[in-house]
């Protein structure tokens, strides 16, 4: 399953980010070109096709996780490439930057128990005509890390503009109350905003979980929808 | 030009679950504390700012709450001027 099409992914690297290597090796391990982006970048260079938001601690989850980042230089760049159509990918810290600078509706809070959770859960794709889940097979539930305490999705007042790409489910797919290990509502993990679905955030790391050696390819999927999206 | 001495505090919105109060609640309840409910955490900001009036204090804090201060989709504020 190496890369058959040479895909470049650039990787946002802000203060505190710390998933920017993780991301970047999983990029180039399967196949692909990764290059990584600066925060006071002004522009995205030509030959990315996919921004990645990394996960981590930009600017110390100050004030509220992302709040601080969505003003980075390099935020205004993201947010003109993503109205030109260009992939945008937040990966957990990067999921919580794109729903505070707007570009994803709703907002991520405090998980509802109140600590940081660390472990692989299952999550189940609820949509495949996006860039991001389009390689997917239906039906299949994927194995990935979660890492916050920051991940709890709440739609706000903004519940008819958001649309789940992935929910927190059990081994067998099922989503329930018990699989939901945040309080996220209707067990989200994942959202794209409809008529865009060029823009996409979740909470789970598919980096963690992109090669067989650390327990789950299943991540993979995720970067192999981009290639086929884009092919 | 005056220094007014600004308080900003921010709540989850109601309705909100804010499992912090939530836990808070419970262990004011364990201690004994009786007839309270709805305990809910917020954050307070305080700040010193030279301006010409309060209302221009009040218009810049108000802008500073839309743009970093405050949540739009998840928390209200409300802002006090000494």
């Amino acid at each position: 399953m190496k890369g058959r099409k040479r895909i470049t992914f650039g990787v946002v690297i802000f203060p505190g980010t710390n998933c920017d290597r993780d991301t970047y090796h999983a990029v180039e391990a399967l196949g692909y070109r990764a290059r990584y982006l600066w925060h006071v970048a002004r522009g995205i260079p030509q030959d990315v096709q996919c921004v990645i938001l990394p996960g981590g601690f930009s600017y110390g989850d100050y004030l509220r996780a992302g709040a601080i980042a969505k003003f980075a230089r390099i935020m205004d760049a993201v947010t003109e490439f993503a109205d030109r159509g260009g992939l945008v990918l937040g990966i957990c810290n990067g999921f919580q930057i794109l729903v505070e600078s707007g570009l994803l509706p709703g907002a991520l809070l405090q998980n509802v128990n109140l600590r940081f959770i660390c472990e692989h859960v299952y999550i189940l794709p609820q949509r495949f005509d996006t860039p991001f889940t389009c390689a997917i097979p239906e039906g299949r539930p994927l194995r990935i890390p979660i890492a916050h305490i920051q991940g709890r999705y709440t739609y706000g007042s903004q519940k008819e503009k958001t649309c789940a790409l992935f929910c927190y489910c059990d081994r067998n797919g099922n989503i329930t109350g018990d699989a939901n290990p945040n309080g996220s509502e209707d067990n989200i993990a994942g959202i794209v905003a409809p008529g865009r679905l060029n823009v996409a955030g979740m909470m789970p790391h598919p980096e963690r979980a992109a090669e067989i050696v650390l327990g789950s390819n299943d991540g993979a999927w995720i970067f192999r929808s981009v290639e086929r999206w884009l092919s | 030009m005056k220094f007014f001495k600004v308080r900003v505090i921010v709540m989850p919105r109601e309705g909100l679950l804010d499992p912090q109060g939530k836990t808070v609640e419970q262990s004011l309840k364990k201690l004994g504390f009786k007839g309270l409910s709805d305990v809910r955490m917020g954050k307070v900001i305080s700040l010193k700012m030279a301006a010409e009036n309060r209302s221009k204090v009040e218009d810049a804090v108000k802008d500073m709450c839309r743009k970093l201060l405050a949540n739009p989709v998840t928390e209200d504020y409300f802002i006090e001027i000494d």
